[in-house]
């Protein structure tokens, strides 16, 4: 009878870890009431959200799949012009935009995934940084359509839905970001949670194992990578339709760079990461750097080889170390 | 006469001009209880990554159950009851023992690609793995990281994770290499108890071990086959104990 | 045709003193990840410093034109070593991600270090009055400077691998590179190995860094803006090769300067997209090990 009871306990206690927990509430009753405490600052507020849209999908190929990679903007960029361009030709609807962009975005990571997930480690991250650099410069050269070096203007986006207008004061902005982040963020933590999740996690593990408990692990990277590669698009989408410009930066290593910066402020593989890096880098960036650039990178600079020598984990790590986060 | 549960023929594996296997013609039987036996450097390790397909042969067939699998990658192998252990703990060190269970019977039953549902709703699954958690004597640890466990325990995971796979034929390689011989039993008395159906190869080195465990016997010596037998043929066999005693005089 | 025939011979000038300023400077690069396991992003911080080293030299303090750029090599090494002992030896052989981000943080300041040091604009080098002009080789004549640029970075790959070859040290290397565990069971100092060769390829990298100072110009966001092209050598010649990084300089020094020739309108976008069909040919480079 004990035995059948501790059965019951543990196999409840395991399936259990999966569940919504109150604290995941936080971070969007914080977002609810930023829009009402700082309503001077919903344009910026709106770019956060958006943003952590992009550092979440990097985290689902980083943290989950283990793939390190120094060319996230590509898919990012990809997105922002293609929502861009349509708005910019005559078809400004904002949800669809956001759709072409994802579907865009995930056939450029799935063609890319196909050519560059064969190799692993230092020759892959290199490959990221190829691939978007390839098309930075792709971007750059075609002008005609993209506008080159001063960026793609004249979009015209439409209200939501037909009724919510973008408005000078960033109210649409916000909400419209804040509610395409939350679907983007259910996904992601659905897939994390699900038994493919749990495999990829496993692969970053110990990837012979994976092999040799019969996991297609190749197929499943790839898989991961696409779908990251969709968010990573929708991101891009969302800056690009709320502040109706596209620059070439969007392509850039600096983003790529940033992404990864935000990451391990916040915390790799915890899903959280970037709802804490994010705000912190983006509001620092926001006070310091226009001030004086130069100094801002060297902050910056500095900042990031003492995260990697002594806090590894971000802010999440070291809550984690001060009372154990439950269910990691 | 039924086909043997694994069989190769011609087996060769060279790199380079090292020769890790050379021409292996070797039979499993169903059932078998069956210890591949040489010195280090033998090509034991290399022979199971061929079988499973983690290398590639350079020549020969390779048969699982009469049919031939020497095309297939390492997942399809396993889909069709080819499982090994690794000589080293290779477990998924940081999540918890259920967990590296879980994940095994997940992909048997063909749900590990499943990207929508929460994993905790497959309570079949994890009813299974937690099963063999306490076949095995682990349950009350199912909770713990796989890191926080003895290295001896370590091993009992080992074999939990191939048995969630439910080999036709299971490759231990080494499968008490690590712990103490007094803690060792544990292993045997496990492995002596698994499932007539599954057909047991044994890479050893520990000849106490194998005595105790099989009733047929290969010894490998650099990649080729130097004889087979029942244990009691083997021990006598100075051919034999030329190898092992000529690696004792050696160390 | 004699002009599609100087246009040839042009590119193949230029295009050659360009792959000797790319080998220079990537050379280090390749081994620092091969052999140390590393990914050193920053490593172009190290040309960009001989950049500036020499220009600094030459336009402040008149120091004549070799001798600066031999001091830019020595400067750019001895930096190296504390960098390597401090920071860079904890990682070795780690998780890429550190790297990354530690090189990335390293190249960030190093932005904010030239800018305030140096000012934010180009540093120009003038040539010494003996490499000014132009050179006559009977049929042809061409630029001194970048002859002169040919001939060193010649004479340095020639030193460099018979150093390889004849050496102690450069058994060392390459045993180690070859098989690291080998290296250290038969009592190589690898700890020692790696330190100076750290500083040989930053040392070479600083010299490309100062002789191509008119080809990559020196500015403060060097490291970043030339991080690809480094990057692409590596990729191209194979991790951890000494003479991989070579053929691909070559390929990639000439095939850039005949598309910026023949298609100014599309600039380097040819050059990244023929690596991506490179590396879809060669996961792992022409000269790299599965």
């Amino acid at each position: 009878m004990a035995a059948a009871d501790a059965r019951a306990a543990a196999i409840d206690a395991f399936a259990r870890r999966h569940r919504f927990r109150a604290l995941e509430a936080v971070p969007w009753l914080l977002a609810l009431a930023a829009y009402g405490v700082f309503p001077g600052y919903l344009p910026l507020g709106a770019q956060i959200l958006a943003t952590i849209l992009f550092v979440l999908s990097a985290d689902l190929v980083l943290g989950y799949a283990g793939i390190v990679t120094l060319g996230h903007a590509a898919f990012f960029g990809t997105g922002a012009y293609t929502a861009g361009l349509l708005a910019a030709n005559g078809w400004g609807e904002p949800l669809s935009g956001l759709v072409a962009a994802a579907l865009i975005a995930g056939l450029v990571g799935f063609l890319s995934g196909l050519i560059i997930l064969r190799t692993t480690g230092l020759a892959l991250l290199m490959q990221t940084l190829v691939v978007a650099t390839t098309l930075y410069e792709a971007a750059n050269k075609a002008g005609r359509w993209t506008g080159g070096d001063d960026g793609l203007s004249g979009m015209v986006v439409w209200p939501i839905f037909g009724v919510f207008r973008f408005d000078m004061f960033g109210r649409a902005a916000y909400t419209y970001s804040l509610a395409v982040l939350f679907l983007g963020w259910l996904l992601a933590r659905q897939i994390v949670h699900s038994p493919f999740g749990r495999s990829l996690t496993g692969a970053r593990e110990n990837t012979a194992r994976m092999h040799a408990i019969g996991a297609p692990v190749a197929q499943r990277r790839l898989i991961i990578y696409t779908i990251s590669a969709g968010l990573a698009g929708v991101s891009g989408a969302l800056i690009a339709q709320t502040t109706s410009f596209v620059g070439l930066t969007s392509l850039s290593l600096e983003r790529s760079g940033n992404a990864l910066i935000m990451l391990i402020i916040g915390g790799v593989g915890r899903l959280y990461g970037a709802f804490i890096g994010v705000p912190l880098f983006m509001i620092a960036q926001d006070r310091f750097s226009k001030a004086d650039p130069v100094y801002w990178y060297f902050w910056l600079g500095l900042l990031m080889v003492a995260v990697v020598i002594f806090a590894r984990g971000g802010v999440l790590g070291i809550f984690e170390r001060l009372w154990k986060w439950p269910g990691k | 006469m039924t086909a043997p549960a694994l069989e190769t023929r011609g087996l060769s594996k060279s790199f380079g001009a090292l020769s890790v296997a050379s021409n292996i013609d070797f039979r499993l039987e169903q059932g078998a209880r069956h210890a591949l036996i040489g010195p280090n450097g033998a090509g034991k390790t290399s022979f199971v990554n061929l079988v499973t397909g983690a290398l590639r042969a350079s020549g020969g067939t390779i048969y699982l159950n009469g049919a031939d699998i020497t095309a297939l990658g390492q997942a399809a192998r396993v889909k069709r009851g080819l499982v090994r252990t690794f000589q080293i703990n290779a477990l998924f060190r940081r999540l918890c023992v259920l967990e590296n269970v879980t994940l095994a019977v997940a992909e048997r039953n063909g749900v590990g690609g499943d990207l929508l549902r929460p994993s905790g709703r497959y309570r079949a699954i994890i009813d299974e793995a937690y099963g063999l958690l306490e076949t095995l004597g682990l349950a009350d640890q199912a909770l713990l990281p796989v890191n926080a466990l003895a290295y001896g325990r370590q091993r009992l995971v080992e074999i939990a994770v191939a048995l969630g796979l439910q080999p036709k034929v299971l490759l231990l390689d080494e499968p008490a290499a690590g712990i103490p011989s007094g803690e060792s039993s544990v292993i045997i008395s496990m492995i002596k108890r698994l499932s007539s159906d599954i057909a047991l190869l044994i890479i050893e080195h520990d000849m106490d071990l194998v005595f105790r465990l099989a009733r047929q016997i290969t010894v490998l010596v650099q990649g080729r086959i130097l004889v087979e037998g029942p244990p009691e043929a083997i021990a006598a066999d100075p051919r034999v104990r030329d190898v092992y005693l000529g690696e004792r005089e050696r160390r | 045709m004699g002009g599609t025939l100087a246009a040839i011979l042009s590119i193949g000038f230029h295009g050659l003193a360009f792959a000797m300023v790319l080998y220079l400077i990537s050379v280090g690069l390749s081994v620092t990840m091969g052999l140390m396991g590393f990914v050193n992003l920053a490593h172009g911080v190290f040309a960009m410093l001989g950049g500036y080293v020499m220009t600094g030299l030459m336009n402040r303090y008149g120091v004549p034109f070799l001798a600066a750029l031999a001091l830019a090599a020595i400067a750019t090494a001895l930096v190296s070593i504390p960098l390597e002992r401090l920071l860079y030896r904890r990682f070795y052989g780690g998780e890429e991600l550190d790297q990354v981000l530690l090189t990335m943080g390293l190249i960030f300041m190093s932005v904010a270090g030239a800018t305030y040091l140096w000012g934010p604009l180009t540093q120009h080098m003038e040539p010494p009055h003996w490499l000014a002009g132009q050179v006559d080789l009977g049929f042809r004549s061409f630029p001194a400077y970048r002859s002169f640029l040919i001939l060193c970075g010649g004479l340095l790959v020639i030193a460099l691998w018979l150093g390889l070859e004849r050496t102690r040290f450069g058994a060392q290397i390459r045993a180690a590179v070859d098989n690291l565990r080998m290296a250290q069971s038969v009592g190589i100092n690898t700890s020692r190995l790696f330190m100076l060769t750290f500083a040989l390829g930053s040392g070479l990298a600083g010299l490309g860094g100062g002789l191509g100072a008119d080809l990559l110009a020196i500015t403060p966001s060097y490291a970043l803006q030339y991080l690809v092209y480094f990057i692409i050598v590596v990729a191209v010649g194979g991790l951890g090769s000494i003479r991989g990084p070579f053929f691909a300089a070559l390929f990639i020094g000439i095939a850039d300067t005949a598309f910026k020739y023949w298609l100014p309108g599309l600039g380097a976008f040819f050059i990244y997209a023929l690596t991506m069909v490179l590396l879809l040919w060669r996961p792992q480079g022409l000269f790299g090990r599965a």
